[in-house]
C-alpha cells in the first residue's frame, strides 16, 4: 500500500489531491480479491495502469496547457514576439560562441588517437626563440635516437606556382617527408600517399592534390591520377587526392609534395626551416617523450657547441597548439555570449514576471475556481518553455548565419577547417540552455507570484515598493553586463586604434604590389633573373601614371622572417648570443616607391654589380646598435655569408608587423646574391602610381605576361590592403565583441524602459494622490526619473569594478591600452547613462500627464 | 470523433444508477463477462475528462455498501452524457450497417 501511495506520485500533484484516497481504495480492494499466481500479475498491472495513466493525464495537462498558452500569447503578440527575440539573442549568441570554442579548443583533431600527435620545435633559449623551425640534420637525429615515438615527420610550407592547367597560378603548398602522412594517420580519398619507393633519388616526383585543388582546377576528374603537373618548372606525378576534411599544416594547404632530403641537406645544423610532428607510441607520456628528445638534444649541443649551444627540443601536444591570444580571444568570445544570454534571460524573467503581475487578478480567479497552485506554476512554465523553444530555434538560425562572421577569429595555423559545423552536441548545448532558460526564468516569476501576499490582495492594483525588489535587482544585474561589455569593447577599440595610428615607417598609399614566384631552376642564375627584373620594371616604369617600380625580396608585413646574424668587426660576440638583421635584396628605386626616407649615404645602384665591392643599405636602428655617434658610411660587417659595406642609411620600417618588435633591416643590391639561398630572389613587385593603382593592373599583367608566359601573378593588392590585413582580426574581434556590448545595451534599455513602465503604470493611483495633493509634474517626473537612475547608477557602480577586472584579463590583447583607460570608463558610463535616461523618460512624462481625477477613480 | 472505449463503458454502466468508482470497474466487468477490466488509473482519468466535459457528475458521498463504511464518491449520468452515449451508439450501429454490407459482419445489410 505505502509502495502503491508513493508511485501516484507520477501523477500530476492536482490529479492526485483529487483521485488519490479513490485510487487507494480501489487498489486496496482489488488486492485483498487477488490470490496465488494472481498476485504478481495484479502487482503489474496496477503498476502499469499507474505509468499509463500518469502519462496521458501530463499529455492532457500538456496539451491544455498548450493551447491556453497559444491563446494567451495569440492576445498579446507584442510580448510573445519580444520575448522570442530576446531568448533568440541570448541563446543564438551563446549557441555560436560555443560552436566556435568547440571548433577549435574541445573537439579532438580530425586524424586517428589525436592524443598521440605532436607538434615539434627547435628551442633556442639564448636567443629567446622558443618554437624554431628545426635543421633537417638535428630533426635526422631526433628520428633516429629517439625512443618514445611511433612515427615522425617533417614538413614545411610556402607558395608554388602550378603551370600548364590553365592561367599559371600560385597555389598553397606543403613539402612533407614520406612520413608525415602515416605519422597523422590519414587516409586519401583517392589513389595513395607517398611511399618509400617514392623516396629514391631515382623516383619521378610526386604530388598529393587538396579535395578543393582536385575539385576546383581539374574539375573533380578521377582521372586525375598519374597526371604529371608543373609545379615551378618541375614535373610532378600526382598519385592521390586527400579527403575534404583534411587540412593540414594550415586550412590553406592546397597541395603536398614529397620532401626528398638530399645529403648536402644535413650539412648545415643552424639551417632551420622543418617542422616536426610526432606520434607518440602507446602509453608514452608526454614527460617521457620530452626528457627523451632533451636528452638527444643536450648530445647534439655537446657534440656541435658552435651551432647548437643551447639549443633543445619543445614537444607539445598538437590540439593545444593554441596561441594565447587566440586563446584569450575564444574566451573573451565566450564570456560576452555568456554575459549576453545572462542579460537576455534577466530581461526575459523581467517580462514574464510584469507579466504575472498583470495577470495576478486572472490568476486569483483561476485559483478561486480551485486551480490548484501547481497547476498555475505548470502552466505558466509550460508559457515561459514555449517561447524559450521559440527562441531557442531562432537563437539557431541566429548563429548559423553568425558563424561564418566569427570564423576570422579562428587561427589559421590549426589544422582544421574553417567554417565549423554545428553538429548534435551544439544542438544539444542550445537546448540545454534554452532549457534552463525556460525553467529557470519561468518559474521565477510563477513562485514569486504565489508569494502570499501577492495572491491575497490579487484584486488590488496597487504594487508596493518592496515587490519590485526582484526586478530592480534584474535591472541593475543587466545594467551591470552590460556596462562590462561596453568597457571590454570599448578597450578593444582604443587597441584597435592605436595600432592603426602605429606608423609603419612607410607610405602605403597609391602602392600597387604582386609577386611573381621566378619559378626554379630557369631563374636559378643571376642573368636570367636580373633580366627579367629589368624588363618588367623598365616597362612598368613607362607606363602613365607610374612614378616607381621596384622589386625586393619580401614586402615588409608580408613576410615577417627573413632574419640573419649579424657579425661587426670590433663587436665581437658570443655566437649563441649573436644579434640578428632582417636581410632584403632590392632593386635600386625601393625606397623611394615605399616613401622610406634616406636618412644619410645613397640607394643600391645598377652598378653594385656581383663583380663591384657588395653593399649594403641600414636602417637607423642598426646604426644606433652598432656605430652610436659615429658615422655608420663606408664601415664594414658580415652579413649573409659575405662581407658588406654600408653606403647609405634609411628610416626602420615595421618588417614583422605593426605589433611586433622588429628586427634592424639590412638591405642588399639585387645583383649581389649568390652568397644567400634563392629564396631570397627577388619576388614581391612594388609599384607606385600618381592615381588609382588598381587601375594599373591589367597593364602590369600584361607586360609580365610578356616577359614570361609562364609566369604567375599572385596576391596582386594595394600595399595598404597588406598593412590593414595587420589589424583585420582585429577588426573582427571588435565587430563580434561590439555587437555583443550593442545587444546588451539594447536589452538593458528596454529593461530599465519595462520596469519603470510597469511601475508607473501600477503606481498610476498613488502619482494621481501626489498630484492631487499639490505635487508639481516636475516633481513627479524627478521621482520617475531618479528611480531610474538609482537603478543605473548601482549598475555602473557594480560594472565598473567587474569591467576594470575583465580589462585585466584582456590585457595581453590590449597593445598597451591600460586595463583602466579612463576615457573609455568615461564613455560607457556615459553611454549607460544616457541609456538609462532614454530608458525612464518615456514612462516619466506618462506619469507627468497621469490625471489625477480618472486614476483615484480607477480603484 | 468517436467516443473513447472507456468512457463509452462507463457511461453505459452509470445507465441505470450512480456507482462508485469501484462499482464502476465491478459493471462493466459485469456488463462485458469479465472481458474488459478498466485498471483504476484509467477510470479515473476517464472520470476527470468526462467531468470536465459534463457528461457525469458527481454526488454526495455516502458509505459505499460493500467497502466496508468508507465514504466514497458517487456519480451520476448527466442528460448530456446520455446524448453523447446514444450518439456514439447511433455511430456504431452504422458502422456495423456499412460493415454489413462489404460483408464483413453477419446479418443482413
Amino acid at each position: 500500500m505505502t509502495f502503491y501511495r508513493w508511485l501516484l506520485h507520477v501523477y500530476p500533484s492536482s490529479f492526485r489531491t483529487e483521485y488519490g484516497e479513490e485510487l487507494c481504495a480501489v487498489f486496496a480492494t482489488e488486492r485483498r480479491e487477488a490470490s496465488g499466481l494472481g498476485i504478481p500479475v495484479f502487482w503489474i498491472g496496477a503498476i502499469l495502469d499507474v505509468l499509463i495513466n500518469a502519462f496521458r493525464v501530463h499529455l492532457d495537462i500538456f496539451l491544455q496547457d498548450f493551447r491556453y498558452t497559444l491563446r494567451t500569447l495569440g492576445r498579446s503578440p507584442g510580448f510573445a514576439f519580444t520575448a522570442v527575440i530576446v531568448a533568440a539573442l541570448g541563446i543564438g549568441a551563446t549557441t555560436a560562441a560555443f560552436t566556435m570554442v568547440d571548433h577549435v579548443l574541445i573537439r579532438p583533431l580530425p586524424f586517428p588517437d589525436p592524443d598521440r600527435l605532436v607538434n615539434l620545435y627547435e628551442d633556442k633559449a639564448a636567443l629567446g626563440q622558443h618554437d624554431w623551425d628545426i635543421a633537417p640534420a638535428n630533426f635526422r637525429d631526433w628520428k633516429q635516437g629517439s625512443s618514445s615515438f611511433e612515427n615522425m615527420g617533417a614538413y614545411f610550407h610556402g607558395p608554388a606556382n602550378l603551370v600548364g592547367e590553365g592561367e599559371p597560378q600560385t597555389v598553397q603548398a606543403a613539402e612533407l617527408t614520406v612520413d608525415l602522412f602515416p605519422t597523422l594517420g590519414v587516409q586519401p580519398l583517392l589513389g595513395r600517399v607517398f611511399s618509400s619507393d617514392d623516396n629514391r633519388d631515382s623516383a619521378p616526383a610526386t604530388v598529393v592534390l587538396s579535395y578543393g585543388l582536385w575539385q576546383t582546377v581539374f574539375a573533380s576528374d578521377a582521372g586525375v591520377l598519374g597526371r604529371k603537373v608543373i609545379l615551378d618548372d618541375g614535373s610532378y606525378t600526382v598519385v592521390g587526392v586527400m579527403p575534404k576534411t583534411f587540412a593540414f599544416p594550415t586550412r590553406e594547404a592546397q597541395l603536398w609534395k614529397l620532401m626528398r632530403l638530399r645529403p648536402d641537406a644535413y650539412a648545415d645544423r643552424n639551417d632551420n626551416y622543418l617542422y616536426g610532428v610526432g606520434r607518440l607510441k602507446r602509453g608514452v607520456s608526454m614527460e617521457k617523450a620530452r626528457a627523451d628528445l632533451g636528452a638527444i638534444a643536450g648530445r647534439l649541443a655537446q657534440a656541435y657547441p658552435k651551432e647548437l649551444a643551447q639549443t633543445g627540443a619543445t614537444v607539445r601536444l598538437m590540439h593545444d597548439d593554441v596561441s594565447g591570444q587566440a586563446l584569450l580571444m575564444l574566451k573573451v568570445l565566450l564570456g560576452a555570449a555568456l554575459c549576453v544570454l545572462l542579460i537576455a534571460c534577466t530581461n526575459l524573467a523581467n517580462l514574464l514576471l510584469a507579466r504575472a503581475m498583470v495577470r495576478r487578478k486572472e490568476l486569483a480567479i483561476r485559483a478561486a475556481m480551485g486551480a490548484g497552485r501547481e497547476r498555475l506554476v505548470r502552466q505558466m512554465l509550460t508559457e515561459s518553455l514555449f517561447l524559450a523553444l521559440m527562441g531557442g530555434a531562432l537563437g539557431v538560425i541566429i548563429a548559423k548565419l553568425a558563424l561564418p562572421l566569427l570564423t576570422r577569429l579562428a587561427p589559421v595555423y590549426l589544422p582544421i577547417v574553417a567554417t565549423p559545423s554545428m553538429d548534435l552536441r551544439v544542438l544539444l548545448f542550445a537546448a540545454l540552455i534554452t532549457c534552463g532558460t525556460g525553467i529557470v526564468f519561468g518559474v521565477i516569476p510563477a513562485l514569486r507570484i504565489f508569494r502570499s501576499d501577492a495572491m491575497r490582495e490579487g484584486s488590488r492594483s496597487g504594487v508596493g515598493g518592496r515587490k519590485e525588489r526582484i526586478r530592480s535587482i534584474l535591472v541593475i544585474a543587466e545594467v551591470t553586463g552590460s556596462l562590462v561589455l561596453l568597457v571590454s569593447c570599448g578597450l578593444l577599440i582604443r587597441a584597435l586604434w592605436r595600432i592603426q595610428a602605429v606608423d609603419p615607417g612607410f607610405r602605403s598609399k597609391h602602392v600597387l604590389t604582386l609577386r611573381t614566384m621566378l619559378p626554379m631552376p630557369k631563374y636559378e642564375k643571376r642573368a636570367p633573373r636580373e633580366a627579367f627584373y629589368r624588363r618588367v620594371l623598365t616597362e612598368t616604369r613607362q607606363l602613365p601614371g607610374v612614378t616607381g617600380a621596384a622589386y625586393t625580396s619580401f614586402l615588409p608585413m608580408v613576410m615577417g622572417g627573413g632574419i640573419w646574424p649579424v657579425e661587426v668587426q670590433g663587436h665581437p660576440e658570443d655566437i649563441a648570443k649573436r644579434r640578428t638583421a632582417s636581410l632584403r635584396f632590392i632593386t635600386p628605386g625601393y625606397f623611394s616607391v615605399m616613401s622610406i626616407p634616406l636618412v644619410s649615404g645613397r640607394d643600391v645602384s645598377d652598378s653594385d654589380t656581383f663583380e663591384a665591392p657588395f653593399v649594403a643599405v641600414v636602417s637607423e636602428s642598426f646604426v644606433k646598435r652598432y656605430w652610436p655617434g659615429e658615422n655608420p658610411l663606408g664601415r664594414h660587417f658580415d652579413f649573409g655569408n659575405h662581407d658588406r659595406v654600408v653606403v647609405g642609411v634609411v628610416r626602420d620600417i615595421k618588417v614583422r608587423g605593426l605589433e611586433r618588435t622588429n628586427e634592424p633591416q639590412v638591405y642588399l643590391s639585387y645583383k649581389q646574391h649568390d652568397q644567400v639561398g634563392l629564396f631570397y630572389a627577388p619576388k614581391d613587385l612594388a609599384v607606385r602610381s600618381s592615381g588609382d593603382p588598381l587601375a594599373l593592373a591589367p597593364a602590369i599583367r600584361r607586360i609580365i605576361h610578356q616577359a614570361d608566359a609562364s609566369q604567375p601573378v599572385a596576391n596582386m593588392r594595394t600595399l595598404g590592403d597588406i598593412v590593414e590585413l595587420q589589424t583585420a582580426s582585429r577588426v573582427v574581434q571588435v565587430r563580434v565583441l561590439g555587437a555583443f556590448a550593442l545587444i546588451a545595451f539594447l536589452l538593458a534599455a528596454t529593461g530599465i524602459h519595462g520596469l519603470l513602465a510597469f511601475a508607473v503604470s501600477s503606481r498610476t493611483q498613488e502619482i494621481g494622490v501626489r498630484i492631487a495633493l499639490g505635487a508639481r509634474s516636475q516633481g513627479i517626473l524627478a521621482m520617475i526619473l531618479r528611480d531610474g537612475m538609482v537603478l543605473a547608477g548601482t549598475g555602473i557602480l557594480l560594472g565598473v569594478g567587474l569591467a576594470y577586472g575583465a580589462g585585466r584579463l584582456l590585457q595581453s590583447l590590449l597593445a598597451g591600452v591600460t586595463p583602466g583607460d579612463l576615457e573609455t570608463f568615461a564613455a560607457a558610463i556615459l553611454l549607460s547613462a544616457l541609456m538609462t535616461l532614454a530608458g525612464s523618460l518615456l514612462p516619466a512624462l506618462r506619469a507627468m500627464r497621469v490625471d489625477p481625477v480618472t486614476a483615484i477613480r480607477m480603484e | 470523433m468517436p467516443l473513447p472505449e472507456a468512457s463509452f463503458h462507463i457511461l453505459m454502466a452509470l445507465s441505470d444508477e450512480d456507482r462508485h468508482g469501484y462499482a464502476v470497474i465491478q459493471e462493466v466487468a459485469a456488463r462485458t463477462n469479465g472481458e474488459l477490466k478498466l485498471g483504476a488509473g484509467t477510470l479515473y482519468r476517464s472520470i476527470q475528462r468526462m467531468l470536465e466535459e459534463g457528461w457525469i457528475k458527481e454526488v454526495n458521498e455516502r458509505p459505499a455498501p460493500d467497502l466496508d463504511d468508507e465514504r466514497r464518491r458517487y456519480y451520476r449520468i448527466t442528460p448530456q452524457g446520455r446524448a453523447v452515449a446514444r450518439a456514439e451508439a447511433k455511430r456504431l450501429t452504422n458502422l456495423v450497417k456499412l460493415a454489413r454490407e462489404s460483408g464483413f459482419a453477419p446479418g443482413r445489410a
